[in-house]
């Protein structure tokens, strides 16, 4: 039988969270050691919350197939709600207890307007459901920008809550390990199979009894609540936040993760998100010409993948394929040796 | 989900064919005057059948007859623009292809569908979707009744993998696999969710004879084991003709024979409609 | 009343440009089956063309400028299609989007790069030769009737193109069914290739208006159009080019409209009109049902 997937320990989802906690825990050594740059302390937050943003928005069109352009918007929505909570509750009770229940209803109502986005959805695919996604966005960010409880054009004053890094990291992390975990499990359940199912062929799934409105809300309101979440806490490490910031530009850097880590690979868009948003600041000849490059990056990748030839040569050149080939070649060299010897 | 049967009295069709051992029992499934129009063109029109609950019933005609779009009116991928189709007693009307599949009908499609970047197991796993208990917290978490759950899945799907003997090739994708094993995986993701009628969109096609001959016994075993019914699409009469009990001769969206495969044979409309007439008018 | 007529008036302006652009989207979409997300910026780098061609000597006439932009646009589109999307012309919808964005977010990023951030002002010379026309109370300025009669007349020569010419029905044959097309002699890739061109000229003769409607130009000028263009494309029907200029005028009057009530929320207004109309109505006013094939 070949299913040896399940019954080795180092699956590929706990060889990703292996990657992570070293990560984390490197990052959290150096920090409270205090052997960390401030520039890179100040990165820690917001590359948080991008892989946290990365991975939800892989829900979406790496497992459902669908593209949305509107993942900016979900998370302004956590972002702006959540701040509010956190800043009515503050002096009321400790962050330790803020922070979680400000970021779950943060999560909470990104989930909603998740669900009335998703609503169109379920009507549209493809192109028109991107456009769909990335009005929306436009329209979340307009209300927004015009409401006078969030600040309106000036921004939200969310200094009364602004944490340091140092205090937040830890948040970071679970918030992280969460989104990592919920996802992969998903992925491997009768739900993501059911959901894959529909990203392969939605007619077969249909017939297969797959309820196609169910999966397609519930993937969007599962997206909206991590990206909601990931905003509160990103909104907790400024001292003001405006919501022209998380427009359509913004969902598309987090698209241009998603795409360079793999469609569908949550180990990827960690990767990606920790590259992306840390080459810019390490490199500074790199980050006047970040967009630029997200492009470029973002074309060669879509025609490498449609090309056969790139294919072929990618899975020759794989991990697996490169062990086996120095395996191969020691077995011919002991044998060799072993010849030689005789 | 509401289950009430319907107590609607439409006249029933004419020459009903279903094999004895099912005659004292209710049909499994009913089509009564089943028609639908596209635009001003009628694609199907008084389409009226019965199936026994453990019948095989062949349907055929020419190509462009209609008879895919009956499968899907069935499987209501269309919704009929006339008439009612009843499963076990049951009125199908307003309800999606999930519903319907959960209400016991499964089908296979002509040109093959398969989740292809996904594992052979899993394809029969996502067929399996409905019989699993499994909510999305604990697939979210991975405790509680998720193991469960997936180990018993995982039997299951081997089992139905090794009915075709295809469990060795569980691991692989199914997209790579050889056309035969596509169609039967097909089939046995369609039997994963545990239909009382199976629809095959042309089984046997692309297939050479001994794959048939092969696909002929699958198809009487799986009536066998599973006690179900079966209605085939099939342009292959040496197939036909040797497992159908019953068959139905469809021509331009029309109904033109219902009977056995020897009734069938001689019967001369049916002689027209795919030789075309004698006197070659 | 006069008020509701200026409005009207700049409102068919505005929906002139959206209908020139929409008519890029619509023609692509119809031929090569995929959302063109780069369509506009290809305004944006048609009005820097205009720009950096008067920058270069005062001498040149302003109509020999917008010959200039109409060539390197349609060089441009050409270019980006052979490139970009025929490579993946048999890739899944969503490839080919993604592509799209990402040579959106290029032509953003070069015109950033080399024309800097600040917005530059945009005036040709013939602007103010068409003097300005009363109509009763109803002012017109120049720019808004060579819009208004320009569009007309594109409309016009379009429509005749697509129905009278070999090469319009060539079009229409790929729209309708690629393989079969090919089966009769069509050159797809020429036809599509064709089917750029005339886009990108479009988009070119778009953005003089766009400019010099708005006077100012930068980087991003062409994404907020290009996406109101889309809308209007989608609210006609996709596909369909009576579709693409119905829908870009009626978006531009309710969008002055809505700018004239409330105007922080005119963008706004826009993208709600763009899901309502997908939502209740994904073909748009004039588009085809099409039957997905089971």
């Amino acid at each position: 039988m070949k299913i040896t997937e399940n019954s080795r320990f180092f699956t590929r989802d706990r060889i990703t969270l292996l990657i992570i906690s070293v990560i984390f825990l490197l990052a959290s050594l150096l920090l409270y050691t205090d052997n960390l740059s401030r520039q890179t302390t100040n990165m820690l937050i917001p590359i948080s919350c991008y892989i946290v943003l990365a991975v939800s928005l892989n829900l979406v069109v790496g497992l459902l197939g669908e593209l949305s352009l509107g993942h900016a918007g979900f998370m302004s929505v956590g972002l702006f709600s959540g701040c509010l909570v956190s800043i009515a509750l503050e002096g009321v009770l400790p962050m330790a207890a803020r922070l979680p229940l400000s970021m779950l209803i943060g999560g909470i109502f990104a989930a909603v307007v998740g669900l009335i986005v998703g609503l169109p959805a379920l009507r549209l695919r493809g192109d028109y459901l991107a456009i769909v996604t990335l009005a929306c966005g436009e329209i979340i960010k307009d209300i927004i920008n015009n409401l006078k409880i969030t600040g309106g054009a000036l921004g939200l004053n969310t200094l009364p809550i602004y944490s340091k890094p140092v205090e937040l990291l830890p948040f970071a992390i679970v918030l992280v390990f969460l989104t990592v975990i919920i996802a992969m499990n998903l992925k491997h359940s009768r739900h993501g199979r059911a959901i894959t199912a529909i990203r392969d062929n939605r007619i077969a799934a249909e017939a297969s009894g797959i309820n196609v409105t169910y999966y397609k809300l519930l993937v969007f309101v599962i997206a909206a609540f991590f990206a909601g979440m990931a905003g509160v806490l990103y909104g907790h490490s400024y001292s003001n936040v405006k919501s022209v910031l998380f427009d359509y530009n913004m969902s598309i850097e987090i698209l241009v993760i998603v795409v360079l880590g793999g469609m569908g690979s949550v180990r990827g868009s960690v990767i990606a998100a920790i590259l992306l948003r840390a080459l810019p600041e390490a490199l500074r000849a790199v980050a006047d010409i970040r967009m630029l490059l997200y492009s470029v990056l973002l074309i060669a990748i879509m025609l490498l993948n449609a090309s056969p030839k790139f294919a072929e040569l990618r899975g020759r050149l794989s991990v697996r394929n490169l062990i086996q080939f120095f395996k191969d070649r020691r077995k011919q060299r002991s044998s060799a040796d072993g010849k030689e010897a005789n | 989900m509401e289950r009430k049967p319907s107590s609607r009295l439409v006249p029933l069709p004419s020459n009903a064919f279903v094999p004895e051992r099912d005659v004292d029992k209710s049909p499994i499934l009913e089509a009564r005057h089943l028609g639908i129009d596209f635009g001003g063109l009628t694609a199907v029109d008084d389409f009226s059948l019965i199936i026994g609950r453990t019948e095989i019933a062949g349907l055929i005609g020419p190509n462009g007859a209609g008879k895919t779009t009956i499968f899907n009116l069935l499987t209501n991928v269309y919704r009929p623009t006339r008439g009612t189709i009843m499963l076990d007693g049951y009125n199908t009307y307003g309800k999606s292809t999930a519903q319907v599949n959960r209400m016991g009908i499964a089908r296979t499609f002509q040109n093959i569908r398969l989740f292809s970047n996904m594992s052979v197991i899993d394809n029969v796993k996502v067929g399996l979707h409905n019989e699993m208990k499994e909510n999305i917290f604990d697939a979210m978490t991975h405790c509680f009744g998720f193991r469960r759950a997936e180990r018993m899945a995982n039997e299951r799907a081997l089992e139905l993998l090794d009915f075709f003997k295809m469990a060795d090739l569980a691991g692989t994708p199914a997209g790579s696999l050889p056309y035969g094993a596509q169609r039967r995986l097909e089939i046995v993701r369609a039997l994963a969710t545990n239909p009382s009628i199976l629809l095959l969109d042309e089984p046997a096609a692309g297939m050479n004879p001994s794959e048939t001959s092969e696909l002929m016994e699958n198809i009487a075993l799986i009536r066998d084991t599973f006690q179900i019914a079966i209605l085939l699409i099939e342009h292959d009469m040496n197939l036909v003709m040797g497992i159908c009990e019953g068959i139905c001769v469809l021509n331009y969206g029309k109904v033109i024979a219902k009977g056995s495969p020897d009734e069938i044979k001689s019967n001369p409309q049916v002689i027209e409609a795919y030789l075309g007439r004698k006197d070659g008018k | 009343m006069t008020e509701f007529f200026q409005t009207l008036v700049s409102g068919l302006s505005l929906g002139s440009i959206y209908a020139l652009i929409a008519l890029g989207y619509t023609m692509v979409y119809g031929i090569a089956k995929m959302l063109n997300f780069a369509h506009g910026d290809i305004i944006m780098v048609g009005a820097y063309a205009v720009i950096t061609t008067v920058m270069i000597s005062e001498a040149i006439p302003g109509i020999v400028a917008v010959v200039i932009s109409v060539i390197v646009c349609v060089v441009l589109g050409v270019t980006i299609e052979f490139f970009a999307y025929r490579p993946l012309r048999k890739a899944p919808s969503l490839t080919v989007l993604i592509t799209a964005i990402g040579v959106s977010y290029l032509l953003q990023n070069l015109a950033l790069l080399i024309f800097g951030s600040e917005q530059k002002s945009f005036k040709l010379d013939f602007f103010d030769m068409i003097k300005p026309i009363y109509i009763g109370k109803v002012y017109i300025n120049g720019i808004t009737f060579l819009t208004l009669v320009v569009t007309v007349i594109i409309m016009i020569a379009l429509t005749l193109f697509i129905n009278k010419t070999r090469l319009g029905k060539a079009m229409r044959a790929v729209s309708e069914d690629k393989e079969a097309a090919e089966l009769m002699g069509i050159n797809v890739n020429r036809t599509i290739t064709l089917t750029f061109a005339i886009g990108s000229a479009l988009a070119a003769v778009a953005s003089i208006f766009y400019g010099g409607a708005y006077t100012y130009i930068r980087p991003t000028t062409g994404s907020m159009p290009g996406i109101k263009a889309f809308t209007a494309a989608v609210f006609g029907g996709i596909g369909s080019i009576p579709g693409a200029m119905l829908g870009g005028i009626l978006l531009g009057v309710i969008e002055k409209f809505a700018e004239n009530a409330i105007s922080q929320w005119s963008n706004a207004i826009v993208f709600v009109v763009l899901v309502i109309v997908l939502v209740v109505k994904p073909t748009g006013l004039l588009g085809k049902k099409i039957n997905e094939k089971v």
